[in-house]
This record gives structure tokens, sequence and C-alpha cells, in this order.
């Protein structure tokens, strides 16, 4: 019984993670669709989320006008962000775009510790701090908040780009950019949106995990690099296999922590990226090759 | 060899910053000057890794560590010579080099970018968490100076000379092998990689060779770089290290011998400077500013120099000015010669 109510718990501290990786995983989808660019300062948008929202609380605001705050802000920094830094190096290579973004997830970072310092913000849960009974394992209210939000977001896309008249426009610029500029959209406009549209989603993300990890001025490095793990794992274009990846690698993380090894608990998901890559160079399979689908 | 004006700038380059300890104020500046010259060492590495067989690292800090971690466990636990654990050092992180190179060099572009990265953070994670080998985060300490025979480095003087030739042999190393025969498959595989394929050019195999000689720059740098502070902790092999040494190579030019030597002297002055004017302005900041410039600093030169500052200055005008100056200087290095 022991064991069973062990493993329960590490599922839910898994499918908890594994919430958050999925939500980052689908922003760097919608973007590598939609731009073809890995935006390495996709993490940097969860933390300021995480930040922005413990700031407003801080002043005063009430919790939802505070995540609105926040993933307002968030979605207006990445359009600006991208206007900054990705749109001037339209013809660049891949590794240029890639060190670019690099360059200012620093720079994010640099700032947001001349701004919020290097101490860690702790942010009360939504609802009550009292852990929930499941299966003998225990569950706080806040990780219920993280999967109920994470699965609003899924929603959420799924509806925008399934049945809006700007999710089949940003769908065609992902399947074919000239075809769609052709069509009247501008690629420009949906590069913008697209930014825009994964950095809101993040900094939704960060103020939800905020109350489980408090908020610190580098959480977005580890969060996005992980993001970007699980979204890999489809080639970075399938919707559904980032979401798979997320949850997969939450509990990856949790059990591999609990089961084998709490110290070497970064490490898995990196060994795991090198083994998805390895496997695909040595199997000569092309993750590019991969169905363009959003 | 050499070409006459690559002759001519070495030279240069040798007199000017074996005369360079002698004008500086103070023993701080020597110590940045050793840590530019072992930066520079790694920025070689990486620009015939990423300049000439256009393949990209960011996790060379790692065969950093990898060789300044061995050199520190083979001359403290097995006392083995400082010389002899460079060389096992470097044989060993080349080794791990080659077979993490036999898939690595197969990735495209930003595949390869993340799975350099995730080998870096493995290896960082590593050294943080094998605390009976590494001593962890508390660090390694005991370390002996480096010496050859009864020839003890332990003065900061006597070091920076030994850091300066190893960088030389470097460069000149890596210049010759740009120009044999393997530096022209590589400078034609990052054109085009199926060209070179089609015209019998091993493409993968040339591409790891080239992976392993830029670990082993990165491991030879980390093993003297431990016995120049005598204590090692993860810190300086982290995440932060890789970007830095991306940042030499790219500042200073790709596609350039001469261009880490000018990265790593600006990556190491901005470090300082930012360090050392900021808080005169703002008198609580610290790091910050360092990380915002440095993280600015790359956004921009790889949005309007993405050649690096060597090549963007070969464009102008200048560079006619500068061949000229060069012609001039050896005509009369000839004539002084023959003179004598």
């Amino acid at each position: 019984m022991e064991y069973a109510s062990q493993i329960m718990q590490y599922a839910l501290t898994g499918l908890t993670l594994g919430g958050i990786y999925s939500v980052v995983a689908l922003g760097f989808v919608v973007i590598y669709s939609v731009t073809g660019i890995i935006n390495f300062a996709h993490g940097e948008c969860v933390m300021l989320g995480a930040m922005v929202s413990v700031s407003c609380l801080g002043a005063g605001f009430p919790l939802s006008l505070s995540i609105f705050t926040a993933v307002v802000a968030v979605a207006v920094f990445g359009i600006i962000f991208e206007k900054l830094t990705v749109a001037p190096a339209k013809k660049a290579s891949a590794v240029t775009l890639i060190i670019i973004t690099i360059g200012a997830a620093i720079a994010i970072r640099g700032a947001a510790l001349l701004v919020w310092g290097a101490s860690p913000y702790p942010m009360p849960a939504f609802t009550s701090e009292q852990p929930l009974y499941v299966a003998g394992a225990t569950v706080l209210p806040q990780s219920i908040w993280v999967m109920a939000t994470s699965t609003a977001i899924f929603g959420g896309l799924y509806l925008l780009f399934n049945k809006s008249r700007t999710g089949k426009a940003l769908r065609a610029a992902a399947m074919d950019r000239v075809a769609a500029l052709l069509m009247g959209i501008s690629p420009q406009r949906m590069s913008s949106l697209a930014f825009g549209l994964s950095a809101a989603t993040a900094a939704l993300a960060g103020a939800v995990v905020a109350p489980i990890t408090t908020a610190t001025y580098d959480m977005g490095l580890m969060l996005g690099l992980k993001g970007f793990i699980a979204a890999s794992m489809g080639g970075l274009t399938s919707v559904t296999w980032a979401i798979l990846g997320g949850f997969f690698l939450g509990l990856l993380e949790s059990f591999g922590a609990g089961l084998i090894s709490s110290n070497y608990k970064e490490a898995f998901a990196f060994i795991l990226l090198i083994a998805i890559l390895f496997r695909n160079a040595l199997s000569g399979s092309r993750s590019k090759t991969v169905e363009k689908k959003v | 060899m050499l070409g006459t004006k690559t002759k001519v700038l070495l030279i240069l380059w040798l007199l000017f910053m074996a005369v360079l300890p002698f004008v500086m104020p103070n023993q701080y500046y020597l110590g940045n000057l050793i840590i530019v010259g072992l930066y520079t060492l790694v920025g070689i590495g990486l620009c015939l890794l990423m300049g000439f067989a256009g393949q990209v690292s960011l996790g060379h800090a790692a065969f950093y560590g990898l060789g300044a971690y061995s050199s520190a466990l083979l001359t403290v636990h097995f006392d083995l010579s400082p010389v002899l654990a460079l060389v096992a050092a470097a044989v060993l992180t080349g080794l791990i080099a080659f077979f993490l190179g036999i898939p690595a060099m197969r990735l495209e572009e930003h595949y390869l970018a993340l799975a350099t990265l995730g080998w870096g953070i493995i290896v960082f994670i590593f050294f943080n968490e094998q605390t009976s080998l590494t001593g962890g985060p508390s660090g390694f300490s005991g370390i002996p100076y480096f010496s050859i025979g009864p020839l003890v480095f332990s003065s900061d003087m006597s070091f920076y000379y030994l850091v300066l030739a190893v960088v030389a042999l470097g460069m000149l190393l890596a210049y010759n092998l740009v120009h044999s025969r393997m530096g022209r498959a590589l400078r034609a595989l990052r054109t085009s990689e199926a060209a070179a394929q089609s015209l019998g050019i091993a493409t993968s195999r040339y591409k790891n060779r080239v992976f392993v000689i830029s670990a082993v720059y990165a491991s030879i740098s980390g093993s003297l770089y431990c016995h120049y502070v005598t204590f090692i902790s993860p810190s300086p092999f982290g995440f932060q290290a890789s970007i830095e040494f991306v940042l030499i190579a790219v500042v200073g030019g790709l596609a350039s011998i001469f261009g880490p030597v000018f990265g790593a002297a600006a990556v190491i002055a901005l470090t300082e400077g930012v360090g050392a004017v900021m808080p005169k302005f703002f008198p609580y900041a610290g790091s910050e500013f360092e990380i915002i410039i440095y993280g600015c600093l790359l956004v921009i030169i790889m949005i309007f120099v993405p050649e690096g500052l060597t090549a963007a200055l070969k464009k102008k005008r200048l560079r006619d000015k500068i061949e000229f100056g060069y012609r001039l200087l050896w005509r009369g290095l000839k004539d002084a010669s023959r003179g004598c």
C-alpha cells in the first residue's frame, strides 16, 4: 500500500510539472510553425508572467486583475521582442537566430535581476493551501489549478486555431508562407501574432505555477529548455506531440527523482533530449519531414 | 607555410604581448591577460568548428571543465606531473568528444545547438553532484602550480609567458590546419555539404575531427586554468561560460584565426570595464549590467555583423590602409635584414 501511494504521489507531481512543460512547449510549436524560429527567450516570458503577477499582487491588485495584467503586459512584450530582435534579422541563418534569441534571453534575465533582485518571491496559492488526499497521496489545490489552466489553454488554442479566421490565417502561414501571402495574409503580422500569443500563454503558465515554485529571476531558463525538449519530441511542429511530450517529461522527472536519484533530477530531461536527437540522427530520419500541423 | 601578411601580424602581436606586462600598472591586469589568453585558446578551437566547419557548439564549457577537472584529479590524486596530466586530460576529452561527435555531427544546425547545449548542462550537473570525485559546489583545492620538470610556473609573470607560448602555438597549428587539405575540405562543406559530399569529401568524418580538435583546445585551456587558480569549482564551467566562448568567437569573426584574440580581449575588457565603471553611476548595481550588456551585445552583433568584427573591418576602406601599412613595414624589415 505504501508503495502504491508513493507511485500516485509521483504521478500527481509529474502531471503538475507536465502541465507547465506542455504549455511552454506549445509556445515553441506556435512560433516555430509560423516563423521557423526557435525562440530561446520563450522561458523568460514564463518568468516575466510570474514576476509581474507577484508585483501586481504586492501593489494591492486583486488576483484576477494581477494575472490579467501580467498576461497582457507579457503579450505586448512578446510582440515588441519580435520587432526588436527577430524581425531585423529575417534573412539570418538558423544558428544566428538561435544566438540572437539566447542573447535576448540573457539580457531579459539580467534586467529581471536588476528590477526584482535575486531573492525568490513567494506568491499565495489561488485558493486554499490545505492539501487534498487522493488515493493516499497529497495534492495541493494549486496543482489542480495548474492542470486546469493548462487544459483550458489547450482548449482555447484548439478553438482559436480551428474555429476562428485569425487561427486559420496562422495555420495557413505555418503550412505555406508564400501561398498564405498570395491569399492576402501578412506573414509579418502572423509572426507578431505568434510571438504575442505564445508569450501570453507562457505568462499565464508562469502566474499559475509561481505559488508552487515561487517566482525567481532565473526560473525561465530551465522551464524554457524543458518546454523546448518536450516540443522537439514531435519535431517542433506537432501540437499533440508537444502536449504529450510535456506530460511525459514531467512524469519522467518526477519518477526519476523519486525512484532513481533526486540529485540528477535536472539531468534526466537533457539525457532524454540527447537520446531523441541522436536516435533521429543515427536512423537518418529528419525531424523536418514531420507533417506541419498547428 | 605562413603568408607574408600573417607572419608580420603574428610577429607584431607576439612582440606586443611580450612587452605588455612591463607597461602594465599592476598585477591585477596581468591576471586578466592570462584569462584572455586562456579564453583565446578556447576561442581558436571554437572558430575552427564554427567558422570553418560551420558547426555550432553551445556546450564548450563542458570540455573546458573536463580538462580542468581531469588535470586536477590526475595531479592531486595520482601525483602525475602537470604536463602529463594535461596531455592525459586532452586525450580523454578528445575521446569523449569523438564518441559524442559521431551522432552529434550528423545533426543539423539548431538540433546540433541543442544537443551541445544539453551536453553542457549534463556535464555541469555532473560536476556539481559527483561530490566524491569533484568536491561538488564547494570545489576542489590543492592543485599544484604548473611545472615542466624542475621549472615551476608559480608567479603570474612566468605563467603569462607560458600561456602566451601555448596560444601562439595553438594559432600556428590552427593556421596550418586551415590551409591544409582538411581546411579546404571543411570550407567546402561549410559552403555546401551536398556539393562537398559529391566531390568525395567524407563530411561527417571531417566534422567530427574538427569537433575533437576544438574540444582538445578547450581541454588544454581548462588544464592550464586549473593550475593557474589552483582551486576549481563548477561555476566557471556552466552555460554562461559556453555562451561567453561563443561570444568570443562571434565578436572576433568566425572565419579568422586572429578573431579570437580580439574577441577574448574584447569580452574580458567589457566584463571588467562594466564592472569598474558601472558602480560609479549606480552604486547598488552589481553584475546585472554586465549580463544585460552581454545579452544586448550578442543580439546587436548577430543582427548587424553576423560575420564578426574582423570581417566587418575587412569590408571597409580601413582595410586598404592597413594593408598599405603592412607592405611598407615588411619592405622595411626586408631592407633592414639585407642591410645586415
